[in-house]
């Protein structure tokens, strides 16, 4: 079970993604940040309570697009996340990836990848890395549920069953893909059943509740770390903002956005942090904490400088 | 010198870089218990067991991101794709993973990964299974491209790739597998970055890569009978480009033909040209030509086949015009 020393800790990461993000929208308004911007707003259960539930000296995370949470859940420094947002040299991809490309190889954090459903045969290389040195590392991969149909999810579903590789797939399935309600386009409605076809455990999760999903994953990461097999979890969450920056998300309802704002993971995490004797005061500071921590990062990017012009031959080759 | 085959080269360096370094793997569609859909694998499961010798499912773009992956977290792996033709299948993760990760991450990780197989044109296979893909890979920065034209590049070239600490293409013609040639049976390597001087001639400049340089020599025999000294230069390397060889050559001949089996639009010998021409236009006394695969998909019929590679014939012709000559 998780203590509340445990959730102390899930809600301030929560919380600091959450305000991370606030001010990266503001700054996006602003002009500092330019190109695509997915926000993860509503989805923070998801990387907070999986991420939470690793070693990352010996554990990986590979992730899509939308990975300021599953960078800033990994432990990866706000400034540098900012900075590589801005598109400074300080950025923890010096600029060069962008918010789509957080990177951090001590944090064992891949990216970051742009091209949907891309990175799934990645972590499973990576799953076979630790196979191959006979470690007992796990990789998380996360994918959203536009990615589940690519040929890429099956195809490493099947690999990752037949080289025993300890991949936890994790569909964060926030029902949309840009524009598209998942169920206009797929087959099935519980993704969990998917994992059946390739022999593996699937499980459909509550994603709004930073708990659920952290035991969860502790669970599956274990039997994964000792079992040396991979599974399918089906996160199901949300995602308040649109797709992008310049997304309204006209295609779904005002009360479907509500009603999952009133079930916001930060939202019951919090009641159950007061049922478990925090005080109120607390819960305040550690708030304003993750608020200054942001500013601190946006003034930071802010003061950084621009990468040299040389750098744009940097990094090609090693 | 022992004489071998260009299968064997590549096995042999496959094998002595599996010897040296444990985080060598290799891994792809029948690669270990069929040793190999050309057998260039033959032997190597028996020797490092299937932990090391991967046989794979037809998933082109899983494996070879899979074999990114493992790059990515450390180990050295060699994807085999049964052909080039199937790695249309996989482009997705070469370019924007393969390609990009390290320059995306603000130079963090590295991808020490080698991927090979067969590529160009081969025999009666129609126009899906009978292509040369090179500019495809030779176009994107963040990957290395290497097409050797012996046994003896194959092997010191293949070693040098496993080395190397990015995301080499290695490109094997299907039609050189049997070719035979010289290689020396204690270790050496050859650098990824130049070209090679294979017969030295003071007249024009043949310029080429892979299994054309063949032809090429054969076309420099024919030109010599007509007192025609041809300088033929196999590039080993189509990324990055060996210009300075190039031009040291170009600017002593004054005339060059560039010889690619790819299709003519945007490809390794187009580029070529274009920087002959612009890095030498002041010591050209002709055009550089091009004798390139006709701007067709390859049809099955073996004359029209044939009619859409380049040739000996070819060549020789367009030496000639670049010589002025009949
Ligand atoms: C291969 C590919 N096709 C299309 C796109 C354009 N695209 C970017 S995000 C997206 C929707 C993906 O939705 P989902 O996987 O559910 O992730 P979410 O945005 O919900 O986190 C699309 C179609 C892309 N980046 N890559």
């Amino acid at each position: 079970m998780t203590d509340t020393k445990q959730k102390t800790a899930l809600y301030k990461r929560m919380l600091l993604i959450r305000r991370f993000e606030e001010k990266a929208a503001q700054m996006y308004g602003l002009r500092k940040i330019g190109g695509f911007c997915h926000l993860y707003i509503g989805q923070e259960a998801v990387a907070t309570g999986a991420i939470g539930a690793l070693d990352l000296k010996r554990d990986y995370i590979v992730a899509a697009y939308r990975d300021h949470g599953h960078a800033l859940a990994s432990g990866m420094d706000p400034k540098a996340v900012m900075a590589e947002l801005y598109g400074k040299v300080t950025g923890c991809s010096k600029g060069k990836g962008g918010s789509m490309h957080m990177f951090d190889i001590e944090k064992h954090m891949f990216g970051g990848n742009g091209i949907v459903g891309s990175q799934i045969p990645v972590a499973t290389g990576v799953g076979l890395k630790i196979r191959y040195r006979e470690e007992d590392g796990v990789v998380l991969c996360f994918f959203g549920d536009g990615a589940i149909h690519q040929g890429a999810f099956h195809e490493s579903l099947n690999l990752a069953k037949i080289y025993g590789l300890p991949v936890v797939y994790i569909c964060e399935n926030n029902q949309y893909g840009m524009g598209t309600d998942f169920r206009r386009v797929s087959a099935v409605d519980d993704f969990s059943v998917m994992a059946a076809s390739y022999g593996i455990e699937g499980r459909q999760i509550d994603g709004m509740d930073v708990i659920t999903v952290h035991e969860n994953v502790k669970e599956i990461v274990e039997k994964a770390r000792t079992e040396h097999l991979p599974s399918l979890l089906e996160i199901k969450t949300y995602r308040y903002k649109g797709h992008s920056m310049s997304d309204p998300a006209k295609y779904r309802t005002r009360e479907e956005l509500e009603d999952y704002k009133e079930r916001d993971p930060i939202l019951i995490l919090k009641k159950g942090l007061l049922e478990d004797g925090v005080q109120a005061s607390d819960l305040e500071a550690w708030d304003k904490e993750a608020k200054k921590l942001s500013e601190e990062a946006a003034s930071f990017a802010e003061e950084s400088p621009e990468p040299e012009i040389e750098a744009l031959y940097s990094d090609i080759l090693a | 010198m022992a004489k071998i085959a260009f299968r064997e080269a590549i096995r042999q360096a496959i094998e002595e870089e599996m010897r040296r370094d444990d985080s060598v793997l290799l891994m792809g569609e029948e690669v270990a218990q069929y040793n190999g859909a050309y057998k260039v694998t033959q032997g190597l499961l028996e020797t490092f067991g299937s932990k090391r010798v991967i046989d794979t499912p037809i998933t082109e773009e899983g494996f070879t991101g899979m074999g990114i992956g493992a790059a990515m977290a450390g180990l050295r792996p060699i994807v085999e794709w049964m052909t080039f033709n199937f790695s249309l299948m996989a482009i997705d993760q070469v370019i924007s993973n393969a390609a990009k990760t390290r320059y995306m991450s603000g130079g963090q990780f590295k991808i020490p990964m080698v991927i090979r197989g067969p590529n160009g044109p081969a025999e009666f296979l129609a126009s899906q299974h009978s292509q040369a893909l090179q500019s495809f890979y030779a176009h994107i920065p963040g990957l290395k491209v290497v097409a050797p034209s012996t046994p003896y590049d194959a092997k010191g070239l293949l070693k040098s790739a496993i080395r190397d600490d990015n995301p080499v293409i290695f490109l094997e013609a299907e039609l050189m597998y049997s070719w035979e040639g010289e290689v020396p049976a204690e270790e050496y390597l050859i650098d990824l970055d130049k070209a090679d001087v294979k017969r030295a001639g003071k007249d024009v400049t043949l310029i080429a890569h892979s299994k054309p340089v063949r032809m090429m020599l054969q076309a420099a025999e024919k030109l010599a009978e007509e007192g025609i000294e041809a300088e033929v230069i196999d590039l080993r390397s189509l990324r990055p480009i060996d210009t300075e060889t190039i031009y040291k050559s170009v600017r002593k001949t004054n005339r060059c033909v560039v010889v690619d089996e790819a299709w003519p639009v945007a490809s390794v010998g187009s580029h070529i040209g274009f920087l002959v021409g612009r890095d030498c236009f002041d010591y050209l006394d002709a055009p550089v030509q091009l004798v390139s695969g006709e701007d067709v998909p390859m049809p099955y019929n073996h004359r029209l086949e044939l009619a859409a590679q380049p040739s000996v014939e070819k060549v020789v012709r367009a030496a000639k015009s670049v010589l002025y000559v009949d």
